[in-house]
């Protein structure tokens, strides 16, 4: 029997222009209900906010610093603002969404946590606060990954988190977020999800950007209060696309400030070697989400690749595709050379080292040295530290220094 | 709301043969490609012989998050031998079979397709789609698309799904209701879930389509024990893993299932 034309309405809040949605198997689709509703309560109700903004200050040690970057600043031609993502607990801004979630999955009386993560600071912001609040916590792990972030896997278990091996196809985040929605399906009654980025189907995007949005909430009042002015542009690397969600949200509507969102060109756009999600992909579904992707003529998501674990995905956040395809925010990629080179000059300028992810925009930053007049601020975030990536840093750096 | 159809499809044909017969329906799941192509058509034909009444051919795709070890690898297989949506309507062209076909994909191949898929697929013979990331209210116009293919859009239930969203689902599918007998991905299971009765008659009060069981359903007395709730079973990683041995130990599989079936 055909069907009647007729179908049952999209719930609003669902989509970004035509991007996100909620493609998952049926069985996921009554927790993903639940979880709306529940956070749309959640975040209505002061006692939650209260204790959300209770766990930031005192647990994640937020508010987080906007400094000076005298030295970057010179180089670049224009003063750049740091937003120190890097100087939380744990040191990234993944912690900010996995507080959040955790308030949450409290609430809705979930005791057992389930995790992917690439570079591994997503699964170690998760294990951290099930510590914390003493749930059981289970993170799946690309064996590649683990191998390039073993400190982060170390980390996770010594925090009491099951870190489970993911060797299906690339051995990336890729394959660590499905074999996490298999777990999903599996566990949906006493399992809550943390997604680490704003991708998944509804509500995660919308969800993580709302817990991530204390980034550019204190970043545009620091900014006001000790620039004197909002910033010209605010800059932030783009794998899944949540620390750049964060650090845009509440600049979206000064219609004067620009976003820029720089994702990985690996080994060049001109080769099948990276993950530009936004610069080379189309729209497709991958994860639950209908979103720029990187794929083949028949629908095969095609492999990533990223010197950072932390941007090698082949998808991206659809409020990112939205953007993009609206002309509020400019995508643009650095290459893995390039941003090696990046962790050089901030380490070098300013003795801050950051994350492999986060210098992929200071890259860019200082690749656009000359676009900026001195009273035209950069806003830059520091998503985090380098910390993790030490090895992969020395093997390609210490050589030549 | 379905609309009174104007001629039955052949998978409504079939379950009304079968409901006149007083037999369950015996569903049966291959990856296209999988072993290898040739392999895969002479599977199609091989179950078909063995008693299957309706065949749902998997489209492989990358990332089949639905799917447990047994069908993520034969993707992963079919891939390699560069199967994708048109070559699967390929192969089942070449296998012509008299039984209903159900094209079984998820969104993405089918989309890189784009509307025009769905007409190469009822060109080819298939009667069906089902799709398995496309819950009922997600999409709008893609469902449209499936709902006006001239197919029957196959959908899925699960055993979260509360009673009334049966209901809503039965309005928006056709052919017969894919009841997901429990929690989690697609794979062989020692034993039916406990809640699967109640699932049954929940789904049963809910919507007037046949419902087909599967997930897990991988013995003989298990495709037994599921058919006597419902009316067919679908049976899907077990064979897939029969048919990494051989085009035999799958057809031997089938044609015990069918057994069991009819005792």
């Amino acid at each position: 029997m055909e069907t009647s034309g007729a179908v049952l309405a999209e719930r609003a809040g669902d989509r970004f222009g035509g991007f996100g949605g909620r493609y998952v198997p049926e069985t996921l689709v009554p927790a993903l209900d639940a979880l709306d509703a529940e956070f749309d309560t959640a975040m209505a109700d002061p006692a939650f906010r209260a204790e959300l903004d209770f766990m930031l200050r005192e647990y994640v040690g937020r508010p987080t610093a906007l400094s000076t970057a005298p030295r970057l600043s010179a180089r670049v031609g224009a003063p750049v603002w740091l937003k120190r993502e890097d100087l939380n607990h744990t040191g990234a801004h993944k912690i900010n969404n996995t507080v959040g979630q955790a308030l949450l999955a409290r609430r809705m009386g979930k005791r057992r946590i389930i995790a992917e993560t690439g570079a591994g600071q997503h699964g170690v912001a998760t294990a951290t606060i099930c510590a914390r609040f003493g749930l059981e916590c289970v993170v799946y792990m690309g064996e590649e990954d683990m191998r390039r972030q073993s400190l982060n896997v170390f980390r996770m278990r010594l925090m009491g988190a099951t870190v489970v091996p993911v060797t299906a196809g690339t051995r990336t985040l890729k394959d660590a977020t499905s074999e996490a929605i298999r777990d999903w399906v599996t566990t949906v009654n006493e399992s809550h999800y943390i997604i680490g980025s704003v991708v998944g189907p509804a509500p995660y995007p919308r969800m993580v950007r709302d817990f991530q949005r204390v980034i550019s909430r204190e970043a545009r009042a620091q900014m006001l209060e000790r620039a004197g002015q909002l910033p010209k542009t605010v800059v932030a690397c783009v794998g899944g696309g949540s620390n750049a969600m964060g650090a845009f949200a509440d600049f979206v509507d000064d219609a004067g400030v620009e976003l820029v969102g720089v994702e990985a060109a690996g080994e060049g756009l001109s080769t099948e070697r990276h993950s530009a999600s936004l610069s080379r992909g189309t729209p497709g579904v991958l994860h639950g989400a209908l979103s720029y992707l990187l794929q083949d003529a028949s629908g095969q998501v095609h492999p990533a690749h990223s010197i950072s674990a932390g941007l090698d995905y082949p998808g991206v956040g659809p409020e990112h595709a939205w953007l993009k395809d609206s002309g509020r925010a400019e995508y643009v990629s650095v290459t893995d050379d390039e941003a090696l080179e990046g962790v050089s000059i901030l380490s070098r300028l300013e003795g801050i080292i950051p994350a492999l992810e986060t210098a992929h925009a200071v890259a860019w930053i200082v690749r656009e040295a000359g676009r900026w007049s001195p009273d035209e601020p950069v806003l830059l975030c520091v998503s985090g530290r380098g910390d993790k990536d030490v090895g992969t840093m020395a093997e390609h750096l210490l050589p030549s220094i | 709301m379905t609309l009174p159809n104007s001629a039955p499809s052949a998978i409504d044909a079939r379950f009304a043969v079968l409901r006149a017969e007083g037999r369950r329906a015996l569903v049966a799941y291959i990856t296209a490609g999988h072993p290898d192509p040739a392999s895969s058509v002479a599977l199609m034909r091989g179950l078909e012989a063995a008693g299957v009444d309706i065949l749902e051919v998997g489209v492989p795709f990358s990332d089949p998050l639905a799917d447990g070890p047994v069908i993520q690898r034969s993707s992963q297989i079919a891939i390699e031998h560069g199967v994708n949506l048109d070559r699967a309507l390929e192969l089942i062209r070449e296998a012509a079979l008299g039984i209903p076909v159900v094209l079984f994909s998820y969104l993405n191949p089918v989309m890189a397709g784009g509307e025009a898929a769905l007409r190469r697929a009822r060109d080819a013979g298939v009667s069906g789609i089902l799709v398995t990331d496309l819950p009922v209210g997600s999409d709008r116009a893609r469902e449209a698309w499936f709902g006006a293919s001239g197919l029957d859009f196959v959908r899925l239930v699960a055993p979260t799904t509360p009673t009334e969203r049966m209901a809503e689902i039965g309005r928006h599918g056709g052919g017969f209701v894919y009841l997901i007998s429990r929690l989690g991905v697609t794979g062989e299971r020692e034993a039916l879930a406990s809640d699967l009765p109640d699932s049954v008659a929940r789904l049963r009060s809910a919507t007037s389509l046949p419902i087909c069981i599967g997930f897990g359903i991988s013995t003989p007395a298990q495709a037994r024990a599921a058919a006597d709730l419902a009316d067919g079973v679908i049976v899907g990683s077990a064979l897939v893993r029969a048919a990494e041995e051989s085009v035999e130990h799958a057809l031997e599989l089938a044609r015990a299932m069918r057994a069991a079936m009819d005792a």
